[in-house]
């Protein structure tokens, strides 16, 4: 860990104002907002982050939860994951988050983590954090170790011949199904992200993960008025607990008897970004509900997967969950 | 370190001949055997233990490695000009300036036999090549991570198969054989039922939650260096040595642990380095690993590879057995993982050799973990037994009966206290075995499929000499001390019970002091050895210090018992009386009365090979392990959902710390079974999960149910209250129970350890339709 200044603004403006001095939002960040902290200070006691000013963003006010006037959601960026897990509407019209959630992590860790910081997250490339090593996402341009190296944990979707590190949120993938939209303040005013267009992929620039520039603040993300009536998350790993996911999937659906009226489709653990499957929506799409569709929903879905050295297994596993997901999710009331 | 090696290592301790012990086991009182609570545990659960790195000094300095970046090579240059100008740095050590550290020649056992920066040679990823001493452990940290050491990288080796070709059995660097009888090839060839099979054991890292530290303190004179160990006497002869010091001269203290599991059983080379920097400074020293380190730097159960052949008549006779194994070590270090520890007396056959051989691989020095080599062996010989049966169509636990043998075939003499059948008995009784339907994925619970599995476990029993003191002290309370230590196991505990047992004195007023090897020599805490061990000594010296007592009592004028035989007197329930008559007097007013501070006795014991009874016996623990998982095949989804354990483990002083040591054990067995491997980049050596989300370890949601039972026979011929040892062999059966479970429910037979996701999702089982 390097020495750093450290500020605590008291309104977003003051925020936005020391981060905007900061010459990138993305990799080799020199100003880094924390909230919680579990994923920036990890880094930066690996040295994989080293801001020169660190500017406290906990006393702002974007903690609260509340129901928009259209019937949606308003999370604050820095309600803290353990509270939106628990949350009445969560639980009543987004318990997918809400499974999501309480897949991740520890009881601790999510006292602490934040809905804005769990957007940012980063992955867990082994590579990625131990400074020893090549890595493009942490030095641009000095090579990839974990192509050809240990990469059981990491993308099949997504990736590029740069970097093939996945994205290892279990609540991005839900807001993704959720079709979620993220509210940023920044030097040029106010604008909302919907979640889709707000991570990149790897290609060439792997150190670049989302479209924020320096000074943008997350203030919160909205989740539109409910639209599926069933939804489910399943995360499969290695362990019962506190683990990462290899493979994960996040279902909201609308059913008319037996057939698929809406359907919204993400994974985890596969893709270089929280993975949209509009290839599975596609199939599932008007259809009734049989598992003939299901699989062919998963083929579709893990069709231009690219397997890495170890990690060919996770196209059939992404499968087997997509597919008990989307069973588990159309046969609960 | 195999189990007999450890035999041999605590043989060398051996001191003076048994004093006055051995006499028959008086009927334990109801102290003996108590679950009673752990009596360090408020220290603990308050902070108030202190822990190695939680020992604070006026003027204390921090110390930081920088480790090697290559697996193999020399060290080209040492640049810490920019450290050195750093805030706070007041010291970089390396090759070039260390004072003179030395090998050691005179007992004891060390872990790397080359002392650190012995030279400019790099043997594997992460080893020490320089340490920064700075006022902060920030600072140290940050200059740690501004030395530039360039390397000359030469070639190296971390691959995981260890087919390398060897000179010839017998010959130098060959296969050793460890064990023969008849003419296992022979009949192996004629067998009518064959087994021929290859299991291997992936490297394990000791994971405990302390990692490992050392304050070191130099006061001009001496060192006193406090240590996360597993042995403080040890570790004062082998620093002595290091150090080139008298053993006087070195104290050692660890008076808590976070537990070991082997891998602080001997010195490990940041002990040395935090010492020297003590001298250097002439100030406190800390030096404390980090998780990484503890992949790299202190050892690890090594990679094994073991070649199984059964041959069996068509009845399930086992005619032949050979187990041929290979493991890796390190280069400097011969380190020989005893696979073999169970193989040639756990089942009756007339055919039998072992073979064992080693493979260099660019990595730190192995150590033992948890059932060195038994372990591991177990894994392989107890699924072989699992494929077996199989083939025979035979019950695993009818295969296993019908080949108990009551004699250790090796040796040729009887087992002093052999109770596996019992324990297979007692176990599919728990366990409910007889409900089970063979055939492969014939069992289900709801939507998923159930796999039963059993093994056998076995461990070695054996005790070393030691030495204890008691204080029956005129406050009401009594002292015992030994120089062995409590690395979470429950040795403070169980002390104070036999203290409590053989005085009257209850717990409460019975104080353990252990953890410094200033205290009269007490044994390590290792090969599940230390309480057989200890306990002689303990009721040795209860017995000294009332001899004493005894005499006070009748040589004081005013005392009741003044100018009575002191043999017609004894201590009970606290209390000097007279056999045959009453009013019982406490025995700290006897103290009181005849202003005598305490009556001090120092007991002795020697080990097993100083009993000439014991030279007639084999003496092991056994005990059988009931596995079932939970299969669901529709997610390639493996849970352990229910262990029985059934051990024979000699007499239990306490059920509730034994039954921790067992159920510990278990969960350890699914991280071994399921979990647990450390992998190596074959591109550069680096142990790459060195962190605890890449090296996964059982949470309690991965916990299952587990039945804990102990038969608690004593064994006649482990002394006083035939105490067994119970530390390792919970673990010894589970692995291989697992994979059985898992065959069972899915068909696949997973020989390489861990059992993995990629293993089983070749299996479309039949409720992968209803997905
Ligand atoms: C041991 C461990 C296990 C874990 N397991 C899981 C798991 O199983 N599943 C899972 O999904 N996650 C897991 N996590 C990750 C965890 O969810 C994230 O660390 C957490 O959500 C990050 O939130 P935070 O508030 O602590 O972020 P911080 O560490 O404070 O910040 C993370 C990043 O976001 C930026 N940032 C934070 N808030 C804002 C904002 N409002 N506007 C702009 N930028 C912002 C920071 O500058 C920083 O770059 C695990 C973490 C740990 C340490
Ligand atoms: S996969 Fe990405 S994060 Fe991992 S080493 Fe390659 S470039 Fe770095």
């Amino acid at each position: 860990m390097e020495t750093f200044q450290f500020s605590r603004p008291t309104t977003i403006g003051q925020a936005i104002q020391l981060g905007a001095k900061a010459s990138t939002a993305q990799q080799v960040a020199d100003v880094r907002f924390v909230a919680g902290g579990t994923t920036l200070v990890d880094l930066m006691k690996l040295n994989v982050e080293r801001p020169r000013q660190l500017v406290d963003i906990n006393l702002l006010p974007m903690e609260k939860i509340e129901t928009t006037a259209e019937g949606g959601l308003v999370i604050g960026a820095l309600a803290r994951n353990a509270d939106v897990a628990r949350h009445p509407v969560v639980l009543r019209d987004y318990a997918v988050l809400s499974e999501a959630l309480l897949s991740g992590a520890s009881p601790q860790l999510r006292n602490m983590a934040t809905t804005g910081g769990n957007l940012l997250q980063r992955t867990r490339c082994v590579y990625f954090r131990d400074t020893v090593h090549a890595c493009n996402k942490r030095e641009p341009g000095s090579g990839c170790s974990a192509i050809g190296g240990h990469n059981r944990m990491l993308a099949i979707l997504g990736t590029s011949k740069d970097c093939i590190a996945s994205n290892p949120s279990d609540q991005n993938v839900a807001l993704t199904a959720l079709e979620a939209t993220i509210q940023v303040e920044g030097p040029r005013g106010k604008r909302t992200i919907p979640i889709n267009d707000f991570y990149l992929l790897p290609g060439s620039t792997p150190h670049r993960e989302t479209v924020l520039e320096p000074g943008d603040v997350i203030v919160s993300v909205t989740l539109p008025p409910p639209r599926g009536v069933k939804s489910h998350y399943l995360k499969l790993r290695d362990r019962a607990a506190y683990e990462f996911a290899l493979a994960s999937a996040a279902i909201v659906l609308r059913l008319n008897g037996k057939k698929i009226e809406h359907v919204r489709v993400a994974m985890g653990g596969v893709g270089t970004r929280p993975w949209r499957s509009l290839e599975a929506e596609h199939v599932l799409q008007g259809r009734t509900v049989e598992m003939e569709t299901f699989r062919r929903a998963a083929e579709a879905a893990l069709k231009d997967a690219r397997p890495a050295s170890e990690n060919g297994f996770k196209v059939e596993l992404a499968k087997r969950c997509l597919v008990r997901a989307l069973v588990t999710a159309t046969a609960t009331a | 370190m195999m189990f007999r090696e450890f035999v041999e290592f605590i043989k060398s301790d051996e001191g003076p001949a048994p004093s006055a012990q051995q006499r028959e086991a008086a009927s334990p009182s109801k102290v003996i055997g108590a679950a009673l609570p752990r009596i360090d545990g408020p220290l603990k659960t308050t902070g108030k233990a202190l822990y190695a790195s939680d020992y604070n000094f006026p003027n204390m300095t921090y110390c930081v490695p920088v480790r090697a970046t290559i697996a193999s090579g020399k060290i080209l240059r040492i640049d810490s000009s920019a450290a050195a100008k750093m805030p706070g740095v007041l010291l970089v050590l390396h090759h070039g300036n260390i004072m003179p550290l030395y090998r050691n020649a005179s007992g004891g056992r060390n872990s790397e036999n080359r002392p650190p920066f012995e030279d400019d040679t790099i043997y594997y990823w992460g080893q020490y090549v320089a340490a920064v001493v700075a006022e902060t452990f920030e600072q140290a940290q940050a200059a740690a991570a501004a030395v530039r050491v360039d390397y000359d990288s030469q070639r190296f080796n971390v691959s995981t198969v260890l087919e390398d070709s060897l000179p010839a059995e017998g010959q130098p660097g060959g296969p050793r054989l460890l064990s023969h009888r008849g003419d296992p090839d022979a009949a192996f060839a004629a067998a009518a039922v064959k087994v021929d099979e290859t299991y291997t054991t992936p490297v394990e890292t000791h994971n405990p939650m302390e990692m490992h530290a050392t304050v070191a303190v130099w006061d001009g004179e001496k060192y006193t260096l406090y240590e996360s160990s597993q042995g403080v006497m040890n570790h004062q002869t082998v620093m002595a040595q290091v150090l080139g010091e008298p053993k006087e001269n070195v104290e050692v203290i660890s008076r808590f642990i976070g537990s070991g599991f082997g891998g602080k059983l001997f010195p490990w080379t940041h002990s040395a380095i935090a010492a020297a920097a003590a001298r250097k400074l002439n100030r406190p020293v800390k030096f404390t690993l980090n998780r990484k380190m503890m992949f790299a730097n202190v050892g690890h159960r090594p990679r094994t590879q073991q070649r199984l052949r059964l041959g069996a008549t068509a009845e399930g006779k086992l005619v032949a057995l050979r187990h041929d194994y290979r493991n890796h070590t390190s280069l400097g270090d011969d380190i020989r993982e005893n696979c073999g520890e169970a193989t040639p007396f756990l089942y009756s056959t007339a055919n039998l050799a072992v073979t064992s051989a080693l493979v260099r691989r660019n990595v730190g020095t192995p150590t033992p973990m948890r059932g060195p080599g038994a372990v591991p062996g177990l894994f392989a010989l107890e699924s072989a037994m699992d494929e077996l049966a199989i083939k025979l169509k035979k019950d695993p636990v009818a295969l296993r009966l019908s080949l108990d043998t009551l004699e250790d075939e090796e040796k040729k003499k009887p087992f002093s206290s052999r109770h596996l059948k019992e324990c297979l008995q007692v176990g599919a009784e728990k366990f409910g075995w007889s409900r089970r339907t063979p055939e492969v994925g014939s069992m289900r619970k709801g939507d998923v499929i159930l796999g039963w599995g059993v093994a056998c476990a076995s461990w070695g029993a054996s005790r070393g000499a030691s030495e204890a003191s008691v204080s029956l002290r005129s406050d009401g309370t009594v002292r015992v001390s030994s120089g062995t230590q409590d690395i979470g196991t429950g040795t403070y505990t169980v002390m104070a019970q036999v203290v409590s047992d053989k005085t009257g004195v209850p717990i409460d007023k019975i104080e353990v002091i252990l953890g410094s090897s200033n205290l009269p020599p007490g044994p390590t805490s290792g090969g599940s050895t230390a309480t057989a061990t200890i306990m002689p000594s303990v009721v040795d010296a209860v017995n000294a210090a009332t001899k004493i007592l005894m005499t006070v009592a009748t040589t004081t004028k005013g005392s009741p018992f003044n100018g009575k035989d002191a043999s017609k007197l004894m201590l009970m329930d606290g209390c000097v009386c007279e056999k045959g008559a009453s009013s019982p007097v406490p025995f700290q007013e006897i103290l009181k009365a005849a202003n005598v501070g305490s009556a001090d006795g120092r007991g002795r014991s020697g080990g097993l090979g100083a009993d000439p009874k014991a030279r007639d016996y084999s003496t092991h623990s056994f005990g059988a392990q009931f596995v079932e998982i939970e299969w669901d095949p529709g997610i390639a989804r493996v849970r352990v959902s229910r262990v029985v354990s059934v051990i024979d483990g000699g007499r239990i002083l306490n059920k509730r710390t034994a039954t921790n040591q067992i159920a510990g054990a278990v969960v350890m067995g699914i991280g071994m079974g399921l979990l647990e491997e450390t992998i190596y980049d074959p591109r550069n050596g680096h142990p790459i999960n060195d962190n605890y989300a890449d090296y996964i370890v059982p949470t309690i949601a991965d916990t299952p149910d587990i039945d804990v039972h102990f038969l608690d026979i004593p064994d006649p011929i482990m002394g006083e209250y035939g105490i067994r040892g119970i530390g390792e062999i919970g673990l010894a059966g589970i692995a291989p129970a697992i994979t059985a479970a898992v065959y069972h429910a899915t068909g696949i037979r997973v020989r390489d350890l861990p059992v993995r996701i990629e293993d089983l999702l070749a299996h479309t089982g039949p409720s992968t339709k209803r997905a």
